[in-house]
């Protein structure tokens, strides 16, 4: 349809554009989130149905767009209703990874339409978003496998894997310049492979407890791809987009890093630099401390002050719920039960508080590490629910631990410490935790759902 | 077209406003926000939609249609998880309580 002039539907993307950094400006406060998500969904329905009014389709092709933007809706909206919040982290790495794909599929394309086009501006954004954009779709899809558990969490370093990397990234920028210069569709396709082989070498060597961080990283990148389409196609709108997601998914990646005590770079190149992301994947054999349920159950009825540290096998386990009935009734109690949110619990930032806001944990009760430090040496016990790098000591004593620096919650500074672990296997980094050795420590082995309810149980018998 | 200082003047401005906007944002936040700026990136939906009604070639109408799946994938899946998050977070308020309290209540013996 041709419905719009091009001045109001330049206007009409200034409206989406705005609604845009509202939508971010308003994410970044717990007060306005969700309008903010709320405008940012409605800048994009106003940019939709501008495109759709102002563009000349041939033939068929309104038709068909419509069926294609019906089929998307219908295979992602349940998915997005459905996810359970403990797998949402990797449906995010799925959206994103597709959303790389898009933009590297319409650079293709452009290239088509254009037909050997000369050298340009335009040619050269177009080989950027073909490939960094199909980099962010093989890496995201690599990050959703890893999450998803459909493959090893460890990093997997390829036998001469630097070289092999070096060697992708010149021949990618080599197919990518050659793109540039000929507007051959061709050779486009061919940048978009290697830009596939480039997204599976980057992300493979990350280790699981960092793959959030390349999550937000390919984010990043998918927003940059974006960019670039828009400065190809002359289009205001994917220009302003894709930048402001790439700007922002920078600082944010940067954040995160920071708040998990790791550099960016670390992250990305550790493994292959021979070292901090590889950890030992032993079981250890060295004897703990086991306590049954009754033991835990006096301990804290007992207590007067307790924190419950959860990690990411209280999420596994479904026991947001089973947590929340813990805290509540020691509260009855009288006893002081808080829980220590480590910033990195889970498998995102903030994904513990998400899970336990589903469970009705009220927001008092949810203590940041910082604050909570100065509390431990006053706190009777702390309870690590399927939790172990958080609060691990090694981050702040043991200088060659691959999360030396990393901010913990001091749990070793409390009276006793009571692990719920499943096993003895380490956490995402693959080190072994000294605390579950401690004296003071206990470990009640098994599932942390149906550890935490064979304890209430045996509370209501105190 | 729009000529390239122009675009080079809105990229940067861009780039600056994304970094103003999310500097300073409390831990708790940075999943959403993350989930929030990639369903902003699915905005490529309408370069997909671009590209596509010109098309005449079936081979590039195929691409461009799987292009515009996969972006409406990006951008309404993207905004619809955001929501679902954030809408755990509201549920927090106290008023919103009661009403689950009994749910948890029915789970203990």
């Amino acid at each position: 349809m041709n419905l719009l002039p091009p001045a109001l539907a330049a206007l009409g993307y200034l409206v989406a554009a705005v609604l845009f950094i509202l939508a971010l400006k308003g994410l970044a406060s717990p007060r306005t989130a969700r309008r903010g998500n709320a405008l940012g969904a409605l800048g994009a329905a106003i940019a939709v149905v501008v495109v759709l009014l102002s563009t000349d389709f041939h033939g068929a092709n309104l038709i068909i767009v419509l069926v294609a933007i019906a089929i998307g809706l219908v295979v992602a909206v349940p998915a997005a209703r459905s996810v359970r919040m403990t797998d949402m982290p990797q449906l995010v790495a799925l959206f994103n990874g597709v959303g790389g794909g898009a933009a590297a599929l319409v650079g293709i394309v452009e290239l088509a339409e254009w037909s050997g086009a000369t050298p340009s501006v335009a040619t050269t954004a177009t080989a950027f978003g073909v490939l960094v954009g199909s980099l962010s779709f093989s890496g995201s899809i690599v990050t959703f496998l890893k999450l998803q558990g459909l493959m090893t969490s460890r990093p997997v370093v390829a036998p001469a894997a630097p070289v092999l990397m070096a060697l992708s990234l010149l021949a990618g920028l080599g197919l990518a310049a050659a793109v540039a210069l000929t507007g051959n569709v061709w050779v486009g396709v061919g940048a978009a492979l290697l830009g596939a082989v480039l997204g599976v070498l980057l992300v493979l060597p990350v280790g699981g407890a960092d793959v959030p961080i390349v999550i937000s990283l390919l984010n990043a990148l998918t927003g940059l791809a974006v960019a670039a389409s828009g400065w190809a196609m002359g289009n205001t709108l994917l220009l302003v987009a894709g930048t402001l997601v790439g700007a922002s998914g920078t600082i944010l990646t940067l954040a995160m890093a920071t708040a998990m005590g790791r550099s960016v770079s670390g992250i990305m190149f550790g493994a292959l630099r021979g070292g901090s992301t590889a950890g030992s994947t032993t079981v250890s054999d060295r004897p703990v401390r086991r306590a049954s349920a009754d033991d835990v159950a006096i301990t804290l009825a007992y207590a007067r002050r307790v924190v419950i540290v959860p990690g990411y096998g209280l999420a596994v386990a479904q026991a947001q719920h089973a947590v929340a009935e813990l805290v509540t009734v020691l509260r009855a109690r009288s006893v002081d039960a808080v829980y220590g949110i480590h910033p990195v619990a889970g498998r995102m930032p903030g994904h513990m508080n998400v899970l336990l806001a589903e469970a009705n944990v009220p927001y008092e009760l949810l203590i940041e590490a910082e604050d909570l430090n100065p509390t431990m040496p006053s706190t009777d016990v702390v309870v690590v629910v399927g939790a172990n790098d958080v609060v691990n000591p090694a981050a702040r004593t043991d200088p060659s631990a691959p999360i030396y620096g990393m901010p913990i919650i001091n749990a070793d500074e409390a009276g006793q410490v009571i692990f719920l672990k499943r096993s003895m296997r380490p956490g995402f980094a693959g080190i072994e935790n000294e605390l579950l050795f401690s004296p003071k420590t206990q470990v009640l082995f098994g599932d942390a759902k149906t550890s935490l309810r064979a304890v209430l149980t045996a509370l209501k018998e105190v | 077209m729009i000529d390239g200082v122009t675009i080079l003047t809105l990229f940067v401005l861009a780039a600056f406003v994304g970094v103003e906007v999310v500097s300073k944002v409390s831990s708790t936040l940075h999943t959403p926000l993350m989930s929030g700026a990639n369903a902003i990136h699915g905005i490529i939906l309408v370069g997909s939609i671009a590209v596509t009604a010109p098309a005449q070639d079936w081979a590039l109408i195929a691409v461009g249609v799987l292009a515009v799946v996969l972006a409406t994938m990006n951008l309404v899946g993207g905004f619809v998880v955001t929501d679902r998050m954030l809408e755990m977070f509201s549920a927090n308020r106290p008023t919103a309580r009661p009403e689950r309290e009994p749910v948890t209540g029915g789970q203990s013996r």
